[in-house]
């Protein structure tokens, strides 16, 4: 069970407040953005987080990168909620790589919110102090006697007021008061609120920059010609008609690869494409319907090797049960197909590297660029650029180290850009897996034994602690590597993603199995981790019935809604969050499944920012229902047989259902957002479509299936 | 060639089978209209050309040159938002808002015929949009409020 109580050491606010011994002097403004009525001053940072104008003007920055999950809004809020300002007056900043100032500036793992909960409230209570104090100095009355109230400071008993901009530079020469505490819940302003994207006006008006975007002088674009299928090497090449495209300068050789540099977009993509290259073979040149035969034969053989988790024991309790389940489940190679496809700027000079766009973990980053063009890591600089997506694409960093490796064999500044069959066709997919699951029930219908045997290609297909694991006295998991040539890589809600899909359809077809109500089953089990646990157990039971309670009377579970109206359930404990859904499909006069309806329940602790939070798990949703339903990347001796929005089917308008989400009261730190809601989807449809048809869908896509309209 | 974009007149040097999409995003720095997929079928590109939402990644620029180009930069008058402009930013219809330049165009170009359109007139005229983040509801709800 975890609650995610943080607490920040002082080290770490040492590390966060570094700036602001001293009170850094940052400069004039020449211009400034906010009209006649306020004059450009003079910028001081209380600390990493906040920066104010002495005319005023607050400005906070985000150190996290920005895929769209809306970190660039939620945690500015919270050193907002403790500064006491007005959200409407204040103006956020992305911050580029530095870790003297930051910690933790990744997008990954749904931990933005989770971890700078409480140091980011710290820092603006404490530049909130700063202010209170310098006041205080001011007027010579005690630091307690005064209070704070939307950018002013105010003397209680004389009722006298400062602005935020008229103390700042007094509070920079201040010492940094040392543990201030933050507010209360109950008296949240800005917390819990609807607050729209702080980017949307420029997002709006098509002026906003992303890396795409990136043009600087003596900056050339640059596309690279990969292998077409995974374990080939690259033999010979001929660029004749490459070099007689408009636009192209030059071709490189960059390792296994070949780089085209002219002065656009669209002339390097010509380019490349007019390149005539030779690839050899390697020795392990596969199709995914070998790796679905073989992954098949693995899970029907006994495991190999230690499990990774095993209570009790479950041969034991399969002799001695009144009924024993087995199911075989699949997973397909997933792309992620971020919108704006990888790109990346590099100027790798003699005397440093500039990097500058979409990363979600630019800390890693700089310092395999660092290694990979043999320049120390100090003088490598990392700027995040607003991201087109991530989906955990972005956690790689193989598109960065091109552009560097580019642009140093070329001795140029590059933008290098992956076409979109560049970026389908490059690899780092979602894992292809394949399950196996067996259960027992006794005779009183309780759940006795679980056992999850799997495979996959790269990386660990299971997770120990994942539900039912903790509820039942016999539980086994094994787990299973498949080495081969195709990358991979996290995908939004890793093994999450597909591990719900088949935990909670194979749940779903013992509760059928032995006549019980999904619903009922799931609380009865979720009962016994409570009263009897069996291991650990890494969920609480009764914040997981929570939410499936809660998803079941949104639906209004087991009141028939019409002759022709089904509806599954599903729920998943991922990133400290609980989520469960109900999916709803109609199934039409030819027999044909429409999804209507998911209503979902989420527990995730205090809502940070209402607008956003709505957002992310409404997207996760219809994600988790499209890539459950269409896509699959599959593979022709190593060649990925889909490389653009023709072939590989993503879930568009006429196919999303409608959604209703109800989030829990809570009191509880905040818990991650940015994936949960997805692996519940498609699981939930799935056992939908089980209620309507009596059919198990056990492989995805859903739509091979044939039940769907 | 002479290319009618935003109200602007731009005297262009290149090739007529240059990608339009090339030519605004390059040579005239107009990034609003993003590359999605280099072939017309996510929308992300989208631009109107003498009132209809086109694919401007795989319009030759030649072929529009005696037309009316408009971008998602050239949406706004006199430092008013288009209507649709504002209604995304009201519903807060993003989330990577890559795709959004391109979602607004194919709005735009839907409630000029259609001012008060029904959902299912939106979403026939917004199915080559692919938003990768499924903001899709509040795209839906956010076009319904123009």
């Amino acid at each position: 069970m975890n609650t995610q109580q943080h607490t920040v050491s002082r080290r770490d606010f040492i590390r966060i407040s570094a700036f602001a011994g001293g009170g850094l002097v940052l400069g004039f403004k020449l211009f400034s953005s906010c009209g006649p009525q306020q004059e450009a001053g003079v910028i001081y940072e209380l600390n990493a987080f906040v920066k104010i104008d002495t005319n005023g003007e607050v400005t906070l920055m985000n150190p996290n990168p920005e895929i769209g999950q809306g970190v660039k809004t939620a945690l500015p809020m919270l050193v907002a909620e403790e500064l006491d300002v007005d959200w409407q007056d204040v103006k956020v900043e992305q911050a580029g790589l530095d870790t003297g100032k930051y910690r933790r500036q990744i997008a990954g793992g749904s931990g933005s919110v989770r971890d700078s909960w409480e140091s980011f409230r710290k820092a603006g209570a404490t530049a909130r102090q700063m202010l209170i104090n310098a006041a205080a100095a001011t007027w010579d009355v005690a630091p307690g006697d005064c209070t704070t109230e939307k950018g002013q400071v105010i003397h209680h008993d004389s009722g006298r007021k400062l602005g935020y901009g008229e103390l700042v530079e007094r509070a920079a020469t201040l010492e940094v008061p040392e543990d201030v505490p933050v507010k209360p819940i109950a008296s949240f302003a800005i917390i819990g609120q609807w607050i729209p994207n702080v980017d949307n006006s420029a997002i709006v008006t098509g002026q906003y920059k992303y890396g795409i975007d990136t043009k600087r002088e003596g900056m050339r674009y640059a596309a690279l010609v990969r292998p077409p299928a995974f374990g080939q090497t690259l033999k010979a090449y001929d660029d004749t008609e490459t070099l007689q495209q408009q636009g192209v300068e030059r071709v490189l050789r960059i390792d296994n690869k070949i780089a085209v540099l002219g002065r656009s977009t669209w002339e390097v993509m010509q380019g490349a494409k007019k390149i005539k290259a030779e690839w050899e073979d390697g020795e392990q040149m596969e199709s995914t319907a070998d790796y679905q035969r073989k992954f098949r034969e693995i899970v029907a053989r006994r495991p190999a090797g230690d499990p990774q988790r095993k209570d009790g024991d479950v041969q034991q309790a399969y002799n001695n049960a009144a009924k024993v389940f087995e199911a075989v489940y699949e997973a397909p190679f997933l792309a992620h197909n971020t919108m704006e496809p990888m790109n990346f700027y590099a100027d790798v000079r003699a005397d440093g590297v500039e990097l500058y766009g979409p990363i979600q973990t630019p800390e890693r980053t700089r310092a395999t660029v660092a290694k990979l063009v043999d320049v120390p890591e100090e003088k490598v600089t990392v700027m995040m650029t607003r991201m087109g997506g991530g989906f955990g694409r972005r956690l790689m960093s193989d598109f960065v180290e091109e552009a560097a490796l580019v642009s140093k064999t070329a001795g140029v500044p590059v933008n290098l850009i992956w076409s979109r069959e560049d970026d389908m066709g490059g690899g780092y997919y979602r894992p292809m897996c394949t399950y196996r699951y067996k259960a027992a029930v006794d005779a009183d219908g309780r759940l006795i034994a679980w056992q999850h045997q799997s495979v996959g290609t790269t990386g660990n297909p299971a997770r120990a602690g994942s539900f039912p694991a903790g509820a039942v006295p016999n539980l086994q998991v094994d787990a299973q590597e498949y080495k081969t040539p195709v990358t991979t890589a996290p995908w939004r809600g890793p093994i999450h993603n597909f591990i719900a899909f088949s935990e909670q359809s194979f749940f779903d077809e013992v509760a059928h199995a032995i006549g019980k109500d999904p619903v009922t089953f799931r609380l009865e089990v979720l009962e016994q981790a409570k009263q009897q646990p069996a291991g650990e157990l890494e969920y609480d039971p009764d914040r997981f019935a929570g939410v499936i309670k809660k998803a079941a009377a949104m639906a209004g579970w087991g009141t028939p809604k019409g002759p022709n109206i089904f509806q599954g359930v599903a729920a998943q404990y991922s990133f400290n969050s609980y989520v469960a859904q109900v999916a709803e499909v109609e199934k039409r006069d030819d027999g044909k499944l429409k999804i209507k309806r998911i209503y979902c329940a989420v527990d995730c602790g205090i809502v940070v920012n209402k607008s956003g939070a709505e957002n992310v798990v409404e997207g996760g949703i219809i994600d988790g229902i499209g890539h459950a339903m269409y896509p699959e990347l599959t593979l022709t001796r190593g060649k990925p047989d889909q490389l653009n929005f023709n072939t590989y089917r993503m879930i568009r308008m006429a196919e999303v259902p409608e959604i209703e989400i109800q989030f829990i009261e809570s009191d509880i730190d905040p818990t991650g957002l940015g994936e949960p809601g997805l692996p519940p989807a498609g699981p939930a449809v799935a056992n939908a479509a089980y209620a309507a048809t009596g059919v198990r869908l056990r492989t995805q896509p859903f739509v091979k299936s044939g039940l769907f309209a | 060639m002479k290319l009618h974009i935003n109200g602007n007149e731009y005297d262009i040097d290149t090739p007529e089978n240059t990608s339009l999409l090339d030519v605004l995003r390059i040579h005239l720095k107009l990034t609003g209209s993003k590359y999605g997929c280099g072939e017309g079928i996510c929308g992300a590109c989208r631009v109107l050309i003498d009132g209809h939402a086109t694919a401007s990644c795989i319009t030759p620029v030649g072929s529009v040159q005696h037309k009316e180009v408009v971008t998602i930069e050239g949406l706004a008058k006199d430092g008013r938002l288009h209507p649709v402009q504002q209604a995304f930013l009201d519903e807060d219809a993003f989330q990577c808002a890559y795709c959004t330049s391109g979602m607004i165009i194919s709005a735009v170009a839907l409630t000029n015929k259609s001012p008060k359109p029904s959902r299912q007139e939106i979403i026939d005229a917004m199915q080559i949009n692919i938003c990768r983040c499924c903001a899709y509801p509040r795209i839906i709800e956010a076009i319904s409020n123009v």
